[in-house]
C-alpha cells in the first residue's frame, strides 16, 4: 500500500475506473451497458476473464462482441457479431421479464441509497444545469437484478440528497422499492469510483465502503463523500490495474484513445 | 382503478384513439407512388406547432436530410418527442422547439447538449416533461396497439415519474402498484431506412431502435431512404419489411441522409464533422454559423452532399464494417 502512496501510479483515473468495473463483469451473464466507460469495461472484460459476457445495448444490440469500441449505444459496433439485433422495446421488455442480471450506468449525483440524478442540477422548473435526462438509466435500474453505478467521487456527486431522482436506487430506505412497485430483489449492487468500491448494507440499504482504490485512504474517501458512509469490516484495498489489463485496454480496447 | 399517484408534468397531447382511428380510416390505402423531395415532403407534411418525432437518433440512422430541411423551412413552435443527439441539438439551436417530451438529449461521449441547456435554463422552453427511454417507446407502443395507455414497471418511485404525466394505479388484478404511461400520437414522424419502394414499404438493417413503434403512432410519416428499390425485391422477403406502405405519406430517396451520423453496413459516422458541431454548439453564434454553412447555405440535400464532397463521403463508405 505504502509503495503506491508516494509513487505516481502508471495509470490514470479513467483507466482505474474501467479496470475496476470490468472485474465486476461476470462471464456468461447478461449486462446492460450504458454509454461511455461501461462500454470500455465490457470490452476489456470480454478480452480478459469474461469472453461470454452478453452485452445488452438499449437500442437493440444483444450479445455483441465488442471488437471496436462503440461511440454510440445505437451504433453498428453495439451489435457487431451480436446474437440478436432487436429494438429498444424488446431490450427493456426483456429486462422487465427478469432476464437481465446487471446494469452498468452513470449519473451526475448519487445519494446514500444509490438513487441517481442525471436530469437537473437545481430546481426542476428553473434548473441551474439541464442535464441530458434519464435515457435508459431509469429502465435499467428499475428492471436489472443488480445495478452498478460508475462515478467520479467527490462531495458534489456523492450527496445526502440528489436534486432529482432520475433513476431508482433503494429510494431512501429498505422496502421502498417494493412499496413503489419494483420487483423484490432488484436494486443497487455496487458503486465503482476513482476512490473506492461501495456496496450497500443488507438491512439499512445505505452505501458502505467495501474497498479503497490503490493508495487511497479511508479518510480520503470519507472526506470526498457528502454523506455518512458506512464502513465494511475490514475495508479491503482494491488491487491496482495489472500490466495485462492496462496493455489490453490501451492497445486493444481503446487504441485510438477516445476515452482514456 | 384506484389512482395512487399522478405525475405533475403536462400531458402535452391527450391521446384521442377514436380520432386516430378516423384519421387512419381516411388515409389512402392504395399503392400509389409517394416519392418526392425533402422540400416537398416537409412543406406538405410538417407544419408549425406540430408534434414531431425522429428516429433513431442523431448519430445513428437519423433522418438528418429531413431535419435540415425542417430547419431551412423554419418550421417553428415544434413539440418534440425528445430522444436525440445531433438532430434535436440542431433544431434547438435553430430555435424551432417550443415544448419537449424528453428522455435524453445529449451527445453521448461528447457530453451534455449545450443548445438544450440554453433553451431550458433560460426559460425559453417552458414545457419540458421527462420520461424514461423505455417509457417513451412504450407510449408509442400503446398507440401502435391502438390503446390509450400501457402498464409498465419503469419510472416507479422516482422524480422521473413525479415530473412526467404518468400515473400510478393499483393493479385491479393483483393490487400491486403499476405505472401507466399514456399513448403518444405524433402529428408527424421522420424515419430513415436502408431501403424502401416508391409506395413506402421499408426495411431496416441492424437494430431497429423504436422505428416499428413510432411508425405506427404518427398521423403522418415521412420516410427517407438510402435507396429506392423495386417492390419485387421487398416482396421477395416480406418478413424483412418493418414499415408497411399504408403508414407512409412520403418517400424521399436520400443517400447519406444520416450524415454526419452513421448508417450501419453502409457508411461510418463522420467523426470530424460531429466534433465540429459539438464545438460549434457551445455557443449560439457559432452554432448558427455552422447551420449557416451546412443547412441554410445549401438549397437541398444534393448541395449538402456536394459541400461535404464525394471523396469524403466515399471514405466513410470504405471504412464501414460489413459484419
Amino acid at each position: 500500500m505504502n509503495s503506491q502512496v508516494n509513487s505516481t501510479p502508471d495509470y490514470n483515473p479513467s483507466e482505474l475506473l474501467i479496470c475496476t468495473a470490468a472485474r465486476l463483469m461476470v462471464d456468461h451473464t447478461t449486462a446492460v451497458i450504458g454509454t461511455g466507460l461501461p462500454m470500455l469495461a465490457a470490452s476489456l472484460a470480454q478480452k480478459m476473464h469474461a469472453p461470454n459476457l452478453v452485452t445488452i445495448f438499449e437500442f437493440g444490440g444483444i450479445g455483441a462482441i465488442i471488437d471496436q469500441l462503440p461511440t454510440a449505444v445505437g451504433g453498428q459496433r453495439s451489435f457487431h457479431r451480436a446474437v440478436y439485433a432487436a429494438g429498444l422495446s424488446e431490450v427493456f421488455e426483456t429486462a422487465q421479464r427478469g432476464f437481465l442480471e446487471y446494469g452498468f450506468i452513470g449519473g451526475a449525483q448519487i445519494n446514500p441509497y444509490g438513487d441517481l440524478n442525471s436530469t437537473v442540477i437545481g430546481n426542476y422548473a428553473h434548473p441551474k444545469v439541464r442535464l441530458p435526462g434519464s435515457g435508459g438509466a431509469n429502465d435499467a435500474a428499475s428492471h436489472c437484478w443488480r445495478t452498478i453505478a460508475i462515478m467520479n467521487h467527490d462531495r458534489r456527486r456523492f450527496v445526502e440528497q440528489v436534486d432529482f431522482v432520475t433513476t431508482p436506487g433503494f429510494l431512501g430506505g429498505p422496502g421502498r422499492r417494493e412499496a413503489a412497485g419494483l420487483t423484490p430483489g432488484t436494486g443497487p449492487y455496487r458503486v465503482v469510483s476513482n476512490l473506492g468500491i461501495m456496496g450497500y448494507h443488507h438491512e439499512s440499504k445505505r452505501m458502505m465502503l467495501l474497498a479503497t482504490q490503490p493508495g487511497v485512504s479511508v479518510a480520503q474517501v470519507l472526506e470526498n463523500t457528502g454523506f455518512e458512509l458506512l464502513l465494511a469490516e475490514p475495508v479491503e484495498e482494491n488491487p491496482p490495474p495489472t500490466q495485462e489489463e492496462l496493455r489490453i485496454l490501451r492497445d486493444e480496447v481503446d487504441k485510438d484513445r477516445l476515452y482514456i | 382503478m384506484e389512482v395512487i399517484d399522478s405525475g405533475i408534468g403536462k400531458l402535452i397531447r391527450p391521446p384521442d384513439l377514436n380520432a386516430f382511428r378516423e384519421w387512419n380510416r381516411q388515409k389512402p390505402k392504395g399503392l400509389v407512388d409517394k416519392r418526392m423531395t425533402e422540400a416537398e415532403a416537409v412543406s406538405q407534411f410538417v407544419h408549425d406547432g406540430d408534434y414531431i418525432g425522429t428516429e433513431l437518433y442523431g448519430t445513428v440512422r437519423c433522418p438528418m436530410s429531413l431535419v435540415y430541411e425542417i430547419i431551412r423551412q423554419g418550421k417553428k413552435d415544434l413539440i418534440v418527442a425528445g430522444q436525440g443527439v445531433l438532430e434535436l441539438d440542431m433544431m434547438l439551436a435553430a430555435g424551432l422547439v417550443g415544448a419537449l417530451d424528453l428522455t435524453y438529449i445529449g451527445l453521448e461521449v461528447y457530453g451534455v447538449s449545450n443548445p438544450l441547456r440554453r433553451e431550458v435554463e433560460s426559460g425559453r422552453i417552458e414545457t419540458v416533461v421527462d420520461w424514461s427511454n423505455a417509457a417513451m417507446a412504450w407510449r408509442f407502443k400503446a398507440t401502435a396497439m391502438g390503446v390509450p395507455f400501457i402498464p409498465v414497471r419503469s419510472m416507479l418511485g422516482t422524480d422521473t415519474l413525479k415530473y412526467s404525466a404518468a400515473k400510478v394505479v393499483k393493479d385491479p388484478f393483483t393490487g400491486d402498484p403499476i405505472c401507466l404511461v399514456p399513448a403518444l400520437i405524433l402529428d408527424v414522424g421522420l424515419i430513415h431506412v436502408h431501403r424502401a419502394d416508391k409506395f413506402g414499404n421499408a426495411q431496416i438493417d441492424g437494430i431497429s431502435g423504436f422505428a416499428a413503434e413510432m411508425a405506427r403512432s404518427c398521423k403522418r410519416l415521412v420516410l427517407s431512404t438510402e435507396q429506392i428499390v423495386d417492390s419485387e425485391e421487398l416482396r421477395s422477403h416480406p418478413n424483412r419489411t418493418i414499415i408497411p406502405y399504408f403508414l407512409v405519406d412520403a418517400v424521399v430517396e436520400a443517400p447519406f441522409a444520416s450524415h454526419p451520423g452513421e448508417m450501419c453496413y453502409v457508411y461510418q459516422r463522420d467523426e470530424a464533422l460531429i466534433k465540429d458541431w459539438v464545438k460549434a454548439a457551445e455557443d449560439l453564434a457559432t452554432s448558427r454559423a455552422y447551420l449557416d454553412k451546412y443547412v441554410y447555405g445549401v438549397k437541398n440535400h444534393q448541395e449538402y452532399l456536394d459541400l461535404i464532397g464525394a471523396d469524403r463521403l466515399q471514405s466513410l463508405r470504405q471504412g464501414v464494417n460489413h459484419e
